[in-house]
This record gives C-alpha cells, structure tokens and sequence, in this order.
C-alpha cells in the first residue's frame, strides 16, 4: 500500500491521462449506424489461428448482405452488418456477442465456426432472446443450449454415419484406419461417431492414429498405418491437414482411398493436394463445381466480387445463413426475437447453396449430404448418401 | 485496526455496492469490467513472483488454467449432489462457489509447487523457458483428459462469477500480496530479486522464498481461472496457452516490475485497449504489439512506475 | 524392422529443419545471450519470400530453386538486420527480460502483419527444385527430404569454417566470450553483432524453404511450433554449440517422430517440452556444451 501513497504525492504523469483518456473514451462507445437499418451480427475470428474459416465466412455473409440490400432489403429497410472478431481466443465470444446485443441492438447474431466458441455465445443470445446461427459448429451440444441457438451445418453424428455407410456400402470397406485431429473437437467427434457407426455396421477400425491441427508432419503415423494393411483410410480433419497426409501417404507407397468430411471442402484440397487427392472421397453439402444453377450463380457472383476466389465450404455456409435469416424475417414480418426465432425454427425447404435445408426440431439443420471425388483436378459428384 | 485491513473491509463493502446496481449497468460494460477485474487479480499474483521475486515466469496461464478446471470440475460434478436436484438457494450457491474457488486455487498452488521446485536452479532465460515448458505441458495433458472435456473443453459451467466475487477476490488478492510484501517477511522476496548471491550470503533462505511466491501467485492465478470459467461457462485447453501467459507478463511489465498501482493500472489498460480498438479488428494485434516493442524502448521501467529514480528491473 | 527404419529415416529429415532453425537460435544467444523470439517468424517470412518469388521462376528446375533460396536468406539476412538495428540495438545492455519481451514484441507483429497482408488462408509452396521419390525395397525418401540433409550439412559446415577460420568469426567469438574486452581489442561490436544477426537470418530464411518444400502448406502462424521445436533442440545439444545445435535437431526430430508413431503421439509437444525440462535441470549446458561457473 505504500506506493499508493507515494503516487498521491507524485504528479500526474501523461500514463496515467493516458489511461483515464481510454476509460472515458470506452464508457461513451456507441454505435452510429443508419436508424433505419436491420443490423446483423457475426462473431469470428478474423485474426490468430482460425483466421482462415473466419475471414472466408465473412466473404460469404458480406456478398449476401450486399446482394440484399441492392434488392431493396429485408421488410423495406437496409441490412447492416457488424462484424467482431474473436481472435481464435477463447473468452473473446462471450465479450463480442454481449457487445453486438447490448451495444449494437442486432436483430439476430452468426456465429461461430468452432464449437468451442459457439458454446460460449450461445448462453448469452439464450438469454438475451436473440437468434443464433452457428456457421460449422458440429458438435450436437451447440443447439442444445436452447430454442433460440440454429445452425446452418450438419452435426457429427450425421455426417459420422454418412460416411460409415458409404465405406461400408459403397467402398465395400471392412478395415478402416482412422487418422484424428486431436486438437479439434470437430475431427475428435467425427472419428467417434464413425467408429461407433462403421462398428455397428460389421466393420472394423483396426488403429486409429492422432495428429495436431496446424501440423505438417505425418510420416510417422502414416508409417505406423503402412504396415496394417487398411482398406481405408479416413481423414476426419481440415483440408490442409488432408492434403499433406494424402500427400506424404503416397510418396510413402500407400495407395489405399481416403474419405473424409466437410472440413476437405476447399479450392485449397486440390491445390496442395495434387495427384495425390485424386480418387479421395469427401461427404459435404456443398461444391463449387455443383452444376445446379444456384450454385453456379453464387460462385460467378462470389468470384466476382473477391477477385476470382473460389468460394469454400464456409464461405457458402455464411451466405445461406444470412439469406435464410432474411427470409424468415420477411415471413414473420418483423424482426423481434420470439416471432423471429419462430419462423427460423419453421422454415423449410430453403433454397440455399449449400442444399435444401429444412430446420428440424433439435434445430438443427438437415441437408443431404453428397459424397464428392476428386477427378482430374477437380471436384466431382459421386453420389448421394443417406445414412 | 490495521491500515490494510480498513481498505479490505472498505473495498468489499464497495463492491457490495456496485453488485447492488450491476443489473443498471450495460451488460457489456460490466462483461468488461468482469474482465479487468480477472486480469487485476492474474497480473498482480504475477507481479509477486515475476516483479517481487525476480523469477521470470511464461507458464502463469498454465496455473489459471488448473484452477479454472479444477473449480469447473468441482461445480459441475461435486456441485450437483451437494445442492441437490433442485439447484439450492441463492446462498447455497454461493457457498458452492466459494469452495469451487478454493478448490481452483488449491490445485493451482499443487501446481505452483511442482513447478516452483525444479526451476529454482535455474535463472533468467532458462527458468522463463522452463515455466513456458511446463504451461504447455499442463495443456496437453489436460487436453488428454477426458472427463475434462478433451479438445472441446467444459461447457455449460454454471455463472456464479458475479462482480462482487470478481471485485472481492480483487480487493483479497492486493490485499495479501501488497501486506506479504511489505512485512519484515516480505523483505525476503525483495532481497532474493536483488541479489540472490548476497542473500544467501547472510543467511536468507532464497529457496524457500521462490517456492512461495510461486505457490502464492499460483493460487491467485488459480482464482482467477476459477471466475473465469464461471464468468465464461465455457473453457478449453488452448485458450490458457503461451499467448495468454505472454499477456500477462505485458500487463506486469508495463506497470512496472513490482510495482502493485502500476501493475493494476496496466491490467486496466490493456483490457480496455483492445475494446476500444474493436473497430479496427484486424490491425488491433499489429498495434498491441508495436505497442509492446515502443514501450520497451521508450519507457522500460514501465509506464504506470511513478517511483522517483530508475526502478530495478 | 523396415518400419523403424522408415521411422528413423523420417525423424532425421524432419530433425535436420529442426537443426537448421535450431543453428541460427544457437548462434544469436552465444553472441548475444538473448533469445531471439522472433528467428521462427524469420523463417516464416522466409518461406513466402520463396512462394513469391516461386512464381517468377519455372519450376522443377535445380537453377530456379538455387535462386529462391538464395534470394530467401538474403532477404531474411537483411530482415534480421533491421531488427537488430531497430529493436534489439537500442536495448543493448538493458535488463535480458526487457529485450526479451521486445522479441516477443517482434515476434507478434511479424506474424501479425503476416496475416493481414499474407492473408491468413494456406497458400501452396510451388515445387521449385525437381523432386522425385526414391524407394529401397519398402523404405522411401524424397528428394526434397535428401536436400535438407544435404542443406543442413552443407551450411553447418560453413557456418563452423565462418566462426573458426575467418576474422569475423573470431570476432563472433570474442564478443561471445566478452564484449567490453572485445571492444578494448578493437572489434567492432555493432557490425559483429549485426553480421551475426544477417547470419542466422539466412540460415533460417533457408530453412524456410526447406521447409516449405516438404511440407508445402505455408501460413504466417507456420513458424511457431518449429520454431518452439527448434529451441528445444538448440538447449538439448548445448546452446551456443553449433554441432550441438544439430545434434540436438536429430535427437529431437528422431523422439519425436517415434512417439509420433506410437501410442503416445497426443503427448508429443508435452514430450519435447518436457525433455526441455530434464535437460535444464540435469545437464544445463546440454549435451555437448561447456558447463560454466557463475562468479560472483
């Protein structure tokens, strides 16, 4: 407590303005925004480790919420669209999602891609009464929070059980090796359904090896795999990851098929994958050489607006959010949060990129799944699969 | 009454008082709030074993993040069949808490100890290495661990942190380390930060005095992570790593290497610095850490170090 | 028994880029006694220099990779320079923990800015040099596995001609082992400091490219755990022992590939770490540095 004293009596340095500046300058935050104007809330990380799937959901959401605005809007008033992001930190959802509803008064919030963070938001819209829409959140607990908490993607144990049938029925697979990001919760839950699921089914996971996220490495585990002879191998991770593993497993002599999940779904897959992801397989909901023309119009439209990219999986994910919310704006004619949450919860059948979605009653959303493989260079549909 | 002991009493009944009207503040200002008030607590029981004690260590988010389980586990698991089904009273709860807090703390100061002894040989460099060490190590075991949630971590924690606990444990933290400090025991800390050689040389025990600023810190660290996870209702493994550590450390060394004013202060800064820069999203870390690389240039002695004459870094 | 040594064959490659990271830490703390936070952000940038300019240059050929790398270290070596000059330079003589916390400083604002004007997403490294597989019997190695070794060596050797036989390299040694009475004999701190800096800079640009040739996945974050790795390494073998560094990379990159391969493969990043541990506790100097005792 001495210091206390001492710094009374010292004079009052520029660090200490400094910081009483940044206090003041906080508290009288406020958002300016047209008073007219629906604004919308997304939560991601723009920045840190996820920054990737963040920054393309973000691209997805942007081009909807533009393309509806040069309509006309939703209801007769434009959309606005706040963005927070989350850093890939833990503890930084809770803040921006209180921001975005306290501060900002969003009508409905998007958000997030990893499960972690959504399950941290998800409380809070809860009890505030505002509707979220988890982007790639796929652990079943997200939408359990509560009534007012969506999402726009598959959960685990469906997609665990499309691909288990598809190795067993149409691979004809009885020895699967499994290859599990441990660091992620997707891939962690993934490889569990399917090993439950492809069990069941008769087969059998002969090893199962571990990987981290964010690693380049596998020869190790794949030289672990060589020797067990597998029928398949599946992935249950994100693309970068996959397209090394295939990569490295075939310099190291191993030829069998690999499968994996939505998390493959990338321009970047093929990119860095080459010839070694030829005649992989993958389950998703949506692909950028999907023929149907909605798709079509999306990827010339997404491609235009950011510089000739490809959209991916995510980026798809956020544009359907924000056109299924709108819809079920204009269907309820308003945008409060109980008869808004209620017309999310009733929609069916919307056209979105990324498949018919109709959201089921544990709210999430259920859309065919597709099974793709890589032809040539690019991503080819191979057939469709209900578990 | 001791002098100290007025403040304690004074600043718990003001936070009494701002929990009274905490349902009139704007609930991001007072998540804000919550925030600074964690951080005050991690950055002052660093302030202990880095400013204090001279023992540079990179692993302090590994010991919130033991209390931060330890107290989750405790809430989520012992909790329910202590209140029973029907969730107990308001005071029931709060009592839960406490213990949930304590229980953090004591397996944060487990902690502190088995990292405390091993890296008493070791100075400088090494021991920041070795404590970053062990701060990643805690993380992969517990995300190794099960029933401690794995990679996805334990949600759905029950929101007792209120700001009369945050503020509380704030008030206590300050309380112990500015008293432990200054007492004739405390100057035991200080001796062993300035010259550890000629410490040992007129019979101090600099061992004994490492092993407790880390327990001590530990524990606090320990809290802090306990009012986390119950401010957050969600934690993970990867949200304690080396980045949060490094943050900390920033907070201790802006304010000013043993210096408590300074350190809070810092703490306070530096919590609201990226809020405010929320506009610019994307650059916001490029600023933080231009601002870390200017102020150790310009200012290293810290920023909030109002003492006269250069301070001992 | 082909499966270990198909192991062991994986864990020196992925040990020889542990050892050439590893060099360039080893180098600057023996000179300076302060670890440079930011060498595996070096690194990184390294490699996207590399991806850049591998866009200038056909591919496949040995003359169009030549000169990435090269253009790589160069690039690094001068990086490296404007931050000593810029940040560590100022600070000299000042507390370990302040320059400490300026090369964290550093370290995030490379990474950082990496993601703003890298873009956070992947981006594929272009195979500049021709690359082949080879296969003896079951045991297979890239062409681009065999270059690290070859790299690592080549510039390990090097490094140690540079540091015992030419007249900087004395004056390396002599500023390690006491500035102030190196300034008395009339060596030039400042620009042996600064070559020192160059030096491991390029050492690490071209582990960057190395790198990014195996594993061609390049984002601004990729240097963190290598270089984490690569630290680790550098303490095992006996910081600021340059064949210590590399022996430490091979010892690490061979544990940790055979843990990998195991059960305990979760474990791995706690397994180096902890291996950190024992070797500070035990055998501070490493596995073949000097054990010194600190006067008072």
């Amino acid at each position: 407590m001495n210091s206390f004293f001492s710094f009374v009596g010292a004079r009052f340095p520029r660090a200490v303005t400094l910081l009483a500046g940044t206090v003041i300058l906080f508290t009288l935050t406020a958002c300016t925004r047209e008073p007219d104007a629906i604004t919308l809330g997304h939560y991601a990380s723009l920045t840190g480790k996820d920054a990737a799937f963040g920054v393309a959901t973000r691209k997805g959401v942007l081009l909807a919420i533009e393309e509806i605005n040069a309509k006309g809007g939703v209801l007769g008033r434009p959309l606005a669209y706040l963005v927070e992001d989350i850093q890939s930190k833990q503890g930084e959802s809770a803040t921006a999602v209180k921001k975005l509803i306290s501060r900002d008064k969003v009508v409905a919030v998007i958000g997030a891609n990893a499960s972690a963070n959504s399950l941290e938001a998800a409380p809070i819209c809860q009890n505030s009464q505002i509707p979220m829409m988890a982007i790639s959140s796929t652990n079943p607990r997200v939408t359990e929070v509560g009534d007012y908490i969506f999402r726009i993607c598959f959960i685990d144990p469906f997609q665990g059980a499309v691909l288990a049938k598809f190795a067993h029925t149409s691979l004809k697979a009885k020895r699967v090796a499994l290859l599990t990001a441990v660091n992620s919760p997707y891939s962690v839950g993934l490889s569990a359904v399917l090993r439950q699921d492809f069990t069941a089914r008769g087969g059998e996971i002969i090893a199962e090896q571990k990987y981290n996220e964010g690693e380049k490495d596998f020869r190790a585990q794949l030289t672990a795999l060589r020797p067990l002879k597998p029928d398949v191998i599946a992935i249950t991770g994100f693309y970068a990851e996959a397209a090394l593993i295939c990569l490295q497993a075939r310099a190291l002599g191993i030829d069998v098929p690999f499968i994996g999940g939505d998390g493959w779904e990338a321009p970047q897959l093929i990119e860095l994958g080459g010839k070694a992801v030829e005649g992989t397989y993958y389950s998703t909901y949506f692909s950028a050489e999907n023929d149907a023309p909605e798709v079509r119009a999306f990827v010339k439209k997404f491609s235009a607006r950011w510089t000739n990219e490809t959209p991916e999986a995510v980026s798809a994910l956020g544009y359907d959010a924000v056109y299924l919310i709108a819809a079920a704006m204009t269907n309820a004619g308003t945008t409060a949060g109980p008869k808004l949450r209620d017309a999310i919860a009733a929609t069916k059948n919307f056209p979105g990129v990324t498949g018919q979605t109709t959201i089921d009653e544990k709210r999430n959303s259920a859309k065919a799944a597709v099974m793709l493989t890589v032809k040539n260079g690019r991503s080819l549909f191979f057939e469709s699969v209900t578990p | 009454m001791p002098k100290p002991h007025v403040y304690l009493l004074a600043a718990l009944i003001i936070a009494l008082g701002i929990s009274h009207v905490s349902d009139k503040i704007d609930p991001y200002h007072l998540d804000v709030l919550t925030g600074i008030g964690i951080n005050i607590i991690l950055a002052v029981s660093l302030n202990l074993v880095n400013g204090f004690t001279g023992q540079f260590s990179l692993g302090h988010a590994g010991f919130m993040s033991v209390g931060a389980y330890a107290a989750a586990a405790f809430s989520l698991f012992v909790g329910p069949r202590l209140l029973g089904s029907a969730g107990g009273t308001a005071f029931q709860q709060g009592c839960l808490f406490f213990g949930a807090l304590l229980t953090g703390g004591f397996f944060a100061s487990l902690a502190g100890l088995l990292v405390g002894v091993p890296s008493l040989r070791l100075k400088g460099d090494y021991l920041a290495l070795v404590t970053l060490g062990f701060g990643e190590i805690i993380r992969v075991i517990i995300q190794n661990v099960e029933f401690l949630g794995g990679a996805l971590g334990l949600n759905g924690i029950p929101p007792y942190t209120t700001i009369f606990w945050v503020l509380a444990f704030v008030a206590l933290s300050v309380f112990v380390v500015s008293c432990l400090v200054n007492s004739t025991y405390g100057r035991g800390f200080l001796a062993t930060h300035d010259d550890e050689i000629a410490s040992e040389a007129v019979g101090l025990n600099t061992t004994h005095y490492k092993i407790v600023a880390f327990v001590i810190g530990a524990f606090f660290a320990g809290t802090a992570g306990g009012l986390y996870g119950h401010f957050k209702m969600t934690i993970t493994p990867t949200g304690f790593d080396f980045t949060k550590s490094v943050e900390i450390v920033v907070m201790v060394i802006m304010g000013g290497m043993g210096n408590t004013l300074g350190v809070i202060l810092a703490a306070v800064l530096l919590t609201l610095l990226p809020e405010l820069l929320r506009p610019i999203a994307e650059y916001r870390m490029i600023i933080y850490s231009l601002l870390l690389i200017v102020l150790m240039l310009v200012r290293p002695q810290g920023l909030f170090n109002f003492k006269l004459g250069k301070a001992k870094t | 028994m082909s499966e270990f040594l198909q192991q062991l064959l994986n864990g020196l490659s992925l040990g020889a880029i542990y050892a050439l990271i590893a060099l360039g830490y080893t180098m600057v703390y023996g000179v300076l006694r302060f670890i440079n936070f930011a060498h595996s952000d070096v690194f990184m940038v390294g490699a996207f220099i590399g991806y850049y300019l591998g866009k200038l240059v056909p591919e496949n050929t040995v003359w169009g990779g030549l000169v990435v790398l090269l253009a790589a270290m160069l690039g690094c070596a001068l990086l490296g320079m404007i931050i000593e000059r810029l940040a560590y330079r100022p600070l000299r003589g000042a507390a370990t923990l302040n320059v400490l916390i300026t090369a964290i400083g550093v370290s995030l604002l490379l990474e950082y800015s990496g993601q703003v004007f890298f873009g956070a997403t992947p981006r594929t490294f272009p195979a500049v040099f021709p690359s082949a597989n080879y296969a003896f019997g079951s045991l297979v190695i890239s062409s681009n596995q065999i270059l690290v070794i070859v790299v690592a060596a080549l510039l390990m050797v090097a490094l140690q001609l540079i540091v015992y036989r030419t007249k900087i390299g004395t004056a390396m040694r002599a500023v390690s082992l006491n500035p102030k009475a190196a300034q008395l004999v009339g060596v030039n701190n400042d620009v042996v400091i600064s070559f020192t800096f160059g030096l491991g800079s390029a050492l690490a640009g071209a582990g960057g490219i190395l790198y990014a040739l195996n594993y061609p996945s390049i984002d601004p974050l990729m240097g963190v755990m290598p270089g984490l790795k690569a630290f680790v390494a550098a303490v095992l073998g006996g910081i600021g022992n340059i064949p210590g560094a590399a022996l430490g990379g091979l010892l690490l990159g061979t544990v940790e590939t055979f843990v990998n391969g195991s059960q305990w493969s979760t474990y791995k990043d706690a397994i180096a770490f902890a291996i950190l541990i024992i070797i500070l506790l035990f055998r501070p100097a490493g596995l073949l540095g000097k054990f010194t005792v600190e006067k008072v």
